[in-house]
């Protein structure tokens, strides 16, 4: 009984021939290989199902989740270095009154791509890389659902960040704000190409995230492990879910606002221009309907991170599980009922602005419930401090002063006097890296084993923690009390009379002291890469299923798909229950696509093969964007190349009819 | 000396005053939050045992209910929600206090925010009585004032952290702020919304004066501008008219009207010069017309080529502008 | 590191390298004028000269093409009120700017001239008045008008009731030549 073999099957010609040739193959009693456990035939089928081609074809053509959660996770990283280098140089500019180091117009450039850098091309993709990379093995599958879709994403991303900083290198980098404020970012004022790159960026990292959004949404609610009903999901899916879903709600938004704004810059449109019936308010409406939610795009899943380091560290199951993942969907909702606060300021009409006020203080409350039942897990368990428990800590005492910041600024009043001061750069600032940034490392010191089979250095952990905890509270305290004393935002400099000298000095040490713990972390990642120690499945000892796996895992993730019987399946062993599924092909891509609330299996789903055409499609998408940035034609000549990448995409090729034919079985 | 109150917490208004207020109330609710949640947090860790990798997980909870820890978070839980409520009721009495300002025998003052300077015309029933002055506000003190915000070109806004919370300039719509000054002083404010080149900038300067200071300095500013009474200021005054200068500044009184840059009709009484970039000195007006790129980088007034004999004669008739 | 990704990275750092030195010169932003001031060359209307041909002095502006100057420039147009007689480049009283007929010369030192030293029929002598640098700007916006810029310079729509196409969309219009009207077509 040998393995099928398909590759003579590619020189039949007609489909009736094929069925017939399959039908031969099948009748001659060939069974499809699974579950079979380690070192069998199953696990070799399976490697050389999933494997991808060697060397740089197979690097652009791969579908595995884990690379490509891996590439995102690591582009971003680069570009969160680039940009604190930006934000080391706008900090070396405030350190003094007066100071000559950069002028207005690159500083201008300077925080306008530190923010859009920080918000659009690291945070929200390095989360969603987390999650491409986690989910699939969280949930007990093979693969993402659309796993070329999420390739193409990955290269709009990066095309769109490369032309971002391209521009930046070109003297065009985007000088109007993250938030690119029309009429400033308009066409009388926003001189130039500049705006137009950004409007650019804006499509490509959205498109992004919406792809990358819609394929974790399918394989969190269709394809997990039989058995993992939604109340027995790991609470980093649930946030997965959350944020993905709030991501196709909100994304579309900045889209259309900045598709209207680059109309109006380059076709002479008059969506935000007031003298031809036009608002330049409904910017800011458009833009902070997604700019809020964003936020919690990126503390989303900082959130997730920390529900899944704090039970393998408490050496307990959550406490109040499901307190937990009803804040997590409570504050999802909430979040897009908050973005006026960004506006408090305009002349919108008071009342309305009071009603905002009181859902801003609202969201707090999931939120405290989450800390809450932390705390309890933390109380009842059994405290194992490793680093990453104590980057958890930080996040602790970062975020609750900033949630608590936020609180204040949430009430209308206050706002409208520390509103685009420095206070508001402080409160930004601790629930983005207390919320995300802080998890986010503890992440990487919890998951790097998994990635990578080897173990971060501990002892280097520590010292880059307390460098990052102290340095970061250096740096961004003070900014409250600079808010207070009337510093506004985004100024290149300041007089010798205002008295904010001081605390500006303190605060660039601050960042100077940031800046060598990020060092070292990259100085501790080089080095265990080389010389780490090895790491078994499961050094931390944890109940999620990615734990299962061999670190790093094998392309196919599981020789067998795990049978879920409770909430932490590593922790507990079910008597007289399944534990594996078997009967899937383990010659072909096939997964399991099982039913939404309960996981019951459905139908059995063929992953799509690697393929070139989301690296082209990419590079047509992104060709068409700029050409119609220059000419009125570009916009409708440049859709003919991605036309066609889309459609040799989805054209089904022999093989994989073969191995569909193959597979079908009569009812 | 350039000088000025520019602190939230210095109030010199009943609006800022009420905001001070709400403060009294944020702070303190806010850091016995946050002392209580990292308490609760360092107990936690102390008292917890410790554990290593190896340590077999507790796994009763997933059976087993825990009714002790979860009336404890539930009662924080029900507290965090009051202590919101409170902050709510306490945000909405201040925004109240704020809108309920008497606003009787207000003074009208209509503010033009321009890249990156402040023009200010004092409205009256009179239209005679008008008149526009930049950058520098004078207000009588315990009067209420009403600005008019008008935004010319981009989105700026008008924060004097002493006296009241921002508004935003917007183009197209145009709206008011009210704030009364209560003690006398200079109040220094800046723009706070990100407006370009020169935002960094955009000072303002509103001066409270007692109410007949006041009407003396509005008097003067309804006055055209002085004869100047030196041979060397009217030759200034005659290159003023020739030069470029009269293309942008306007200055009552002689023909120059346009006004795309500040009035100039009585520079020479303000504290600064390009919305508190310099103090306004003689020296400082001749370094600013020879180059202003100088000190305000982007700024729309372009230096000059002018002759060192002919700058001269031009500040000597600005410095008569009082 | 292999030979090969050794060299892509040297090819990629000096790629990168290049644009930074090169960069966007359409881009620039000055604040301090950028020349000198210069005498105008006479207005040549005729290719008639005695003697030896002389080289036609193409005295630019070093940043002309800039969009910073033909945004500055836009500004001018409006601030100096050259609007008043050639409305927003359609003309009345004076010639219209945006078409390919052009009385006194397309070449920036001609519209130079023209600017500052006057016209007959109407033309102020704006010299003295408007510093040289601020010339140069109208001088670039005014050949926008007619889509001589290039359209990456050009400036797009003003937030102002819509006059016209925005100069970034104007189509080219290749310059002739006109002799100057007579004056009885004036009053």
């Amino acid at each position: 009984m040998s393995a099928g073999s398909l590759s003579g099957l590619g020189s039949v010609a007609s489909t009736q021939a094929l069925r017939e040739r399959a039908r031969a193959i099948v009748g001659r009693g060939e069974t499809m290989l699974d579950g079979a456990g380690f070192g069998s035939q199953a696990e070799r089928a399976l490697q050389q199902a999933w494997r991808d081609e060697p060397g740089l074809l197979g690097f652009l053509k791969t579908t595995d989740h884990k690379r490509i959660g891996r590439r995102f996770v690591c582009t971003a990283f680069v570009f969160f270095v680039a940009a604190g280098i930006l934000a080391a140089v706008m900090r070396m500019q405030l350190a003094f009154p007066d100071n000559h180091i950069v002028g207005p117009d690159l500083y201008n450039q300077l925080f306008t791509m530190h923010g859009t850098t920080m918000m659009f091309i690291f945070a929200v993709p390095i989360m969603q890389g987390m999650a491409v990379y986690l989910v699939p093995l969280l949930v007990g599958t093979r693969n993402t659902a659309f796993p070329r879709m999420t390739a193409c994403a990955y290269w709009l991303f990066l095309f769109g960040a490369l032309s971002l900083w391209t521009g930046f290198a070109l003297n065009a980098g985007a000088d109007a704000g993250w938030f690119a404020y029309v009429p400033l970012a308009g066409p009388q004022y926003g001189v130039g190409k500049r705006e137009d790159i950004w409007n650019n960026l804006i499509n490509l990292s959205e498109a992004m995230g919406l792809m990358v959004a819609v394929d974790l949404l399918t394989v969190i609610l269709k394809m997990r492990a039989p058995g993992m009903s939604l109340r027995r999901m790991p609470i980093f899916v649930w946030a997965s879910l959350v944020t993905s879903l709030m991501i196709i709600f909100a994304m579309p938004s900045v889209m259309l606002a900045a598709n209207l704004a680059q109309f109006d810059r380059t076709f002479g449109t008059h969506f935000f221009n007031p003298a031809e019936g036009g608002d330049v308010l409904i910017w800011q409406h458009l833009f902070w309907f997604f700019g809020h939610p964003e936020v919690y795009f990126i503390f989303l899943p900082g959130l997730a991170f920390v529900s899944s380091i704090i039970p393998t560290f408490a050496r307990r199951p959550m406490f109040g599980h499901d307190a937990v993942v009803l804040s997590l969907i409570a504050t999802g909702f909430l979040s897009f009922g908050l973005w006026v606060h960004h506006m408090f300021a305009t002349n919108l009409p008071e009342v309305g602005k009071g009603f905002f006020t009181a859902m801003s203080l609202t969201i707090a409350i999931p939120t405290a419930v989450q800390i809450f039942c932390w705390i309890a897990t933390l109380w009842t368990g059994r405290i194992n401090l490793r680093t990453p428990l104590l980057f958890v800590l930080g996040f602790f005492f970062i975020l609750v002063l900033g949630g608590l910041t936020g609180i204040m600024v949430g009430s209308v009043p206050f706002d409208l006097q520390v509103h685009d001061s420095y206070f508001v750069v402080a409160h930004l600032h601790y629930v983005l890296l207390g919320g995300a940034v802080f998890p986010l490392f503890g992440a990487f010191f919890y998951w790097f084993p998994k990635f990578t089979g080897r173990m971060l250095d501990e002892h280097l952990g520590r010292w880059q923690f307390w460098l990052f905890f102290v340095g970061f509270n250096v740096a961004f305290f003070p900014m409250h009390l600079l808010g207070l004393a009337g510093m506004p935002r985004r100024i290149y400099t300041y007089g010798a009379e205002t008295g904010w000298g001081t605390l500006n000095l303190v605060a660039t040490i601050g960042a100077a002291v940031i800046a060598l713990s990020v060092l070292l972390f990259i100085v501790n990642v080089v080095h265990a890469w080389f010389k780490g120690p090895r790491a078994d499945d499961n050094p931390w000892n944890a109940s999620s299923l990615e734990w299962a796996t061999p670190s790093p895992p094998p392309a196919f993730n599981f020789v067998a798909l795990p049978v879920v019987a409770s909430r932490e399946p590593l922790w507990t062993r079910e008597e007289d229950e399944p534990t594996h599924v078997s009967g899937l092909s383990a010659q072909t891509r096939e997964g399991l696509v099982t039913t939404v609330l309960d996981a019951v299996p459905d139908v059995r789903y063929s992953y799509p093969d690697p393929s070139i055409w989301p690296f082209i499609a990419a590079i047509t998408v992104v060709v068409w964007l700029f050409w119609s940035n220059m000419t009125e034609t570009g916009m409708f000549y440049g859709l003919i190349p991605p036309a066609i990448a889309f459609v040799a995409w989805y054209w089904p090729t022999r093989k994989e009819t073969v191995e569909q034919l193959l597979l079908e079985r009569k009812p | 000396m350039i000088g000025g109150v520019h602190d939230v917490q210095m109030p010199g208004g009943a609006q800022a005053q009420a905001i001070v207020g709400l403060w009294h109330w944020l702070l303190p609710i806010c850091v016995l939050v946050f002392v209580a949640v990292m308490i609760a947090l360092g107990l936690a860790l102390w008292r917890a045992p410790r554990a290593s990798n190896d340590t077999a997980p507790d796994i009763a909870s997933l059976s087993k209910r825990e009714p002790k820890v979860t009336r404890v978070v539930i009662v924080a839980v029900a507290v965090s929600t009051l202590l919101l409520l409170v902050l709510l009721a306490v945000s909405v009495m201040t925004d109240r206090a704020l809108a309920q300002l008497p606003l009787e025998n207000a003074l009208h003052i209509e503010l033009t925010g321009y890249q990156w300077w402040w023009e200010a015309r004092y409205d009256d029933p009179d239209p005679s009585r008008m008149f526009t002055t930049a950058n520098e506000l004078h207000v009588p003190v315990g009067r209420p004032v009403i600005v008019t915000l008008v935004g010319a070109d981009v989105i700026h806004s008008f924060w004097v952290p002493s006296l009241a919370g921002k508004k935003d300039l917007i183009p197209g719509r145009d709206t008011t702020v009210s704030f009364r000054a209560d003690r006398a002083g200079v109040y220094r404010g800046q723009c706070a919304e990100f407006c370009g080149y020169q935002h960094a900038k955009m000072a303002l300067f509103v001066i409270a004066d007692a109410p007949d200071d006041y009407a003396r300095w509005a008097d003067r500013q309804r006055a055209p501008a002085a004869e100047p009474s030196s041979d060397e200021a009217r030759r200034g005054r005659d290159l003023f008219l020739a030069r470029s200068c009269a293309m942008c500044h306007a200055i009552n009184g002689t023909s120059a009207q346009a006004r795309h840059a500040p009035d100039l009709t009585h520079v020479a009484s303000r504290m600064t010069l390009g919305a508190g970039a310099l103090e306004n000195t003689s020296s400082n007006r001749e370094a600013w017309i020879l180059d202003p790129q100088q000190f305000k980088p982007g700024t729309n007034m372009p230096p000059q080529n002018i002759a060192p004999q002919d700058l001269a004669a031009l500040s000597a008739y600005l410095a008569s502008l009082q | 590191m292999t030979s090969d990704r050794y060299h892509t990275r040297v090819a990629f750092t000096v790629v990168l390298v290049t644009l930074a030195l090169t960069a966007c010169q359409r881009e620039e932003r000055y604040f301090e004028p950028p020349t000198k001031a210069v005498t105008p060359p006479p207005v040549r209307l005729s290719q008639i000269q005695p003697g030896a041909i002389s080289t036609d002095t193409s005295i630019e502006h070093k940043y002309e093409d800039t969009a910073y100057a033909l945004s500055e420039g836009k500004r001018l147009f409006g601030w100096y009120n050259c609007n008043g007689c050639h409305a927003n480049g359609g003309g009345d009283k004076g010639p219209a700017l945006m078409d390919n007929v052009w009385i006194y010369g397309s070449k920036p030192a001609q519209i130079y001239s023209t600017i500052v030293e006057g016209r007959p029929n109407g033309m102020p002598s704006f010299g003295g008045h408007i510093p040289e640098n601020e010339v140069w700007e109208l001088v670039a916006y005014v050949r926008s008008l007619s889509g001589l810029a290039s359209s990456g310079a050009a400036p797009n729509r003003a937030d102002a009731m819509q006059t016209k196409k925005p100069e970034g969309n104007a189509e080219e219009q290749k310059p002739v030549n006109a002799a100057p009207s007579g004056a009885s077509e004036h009053p």
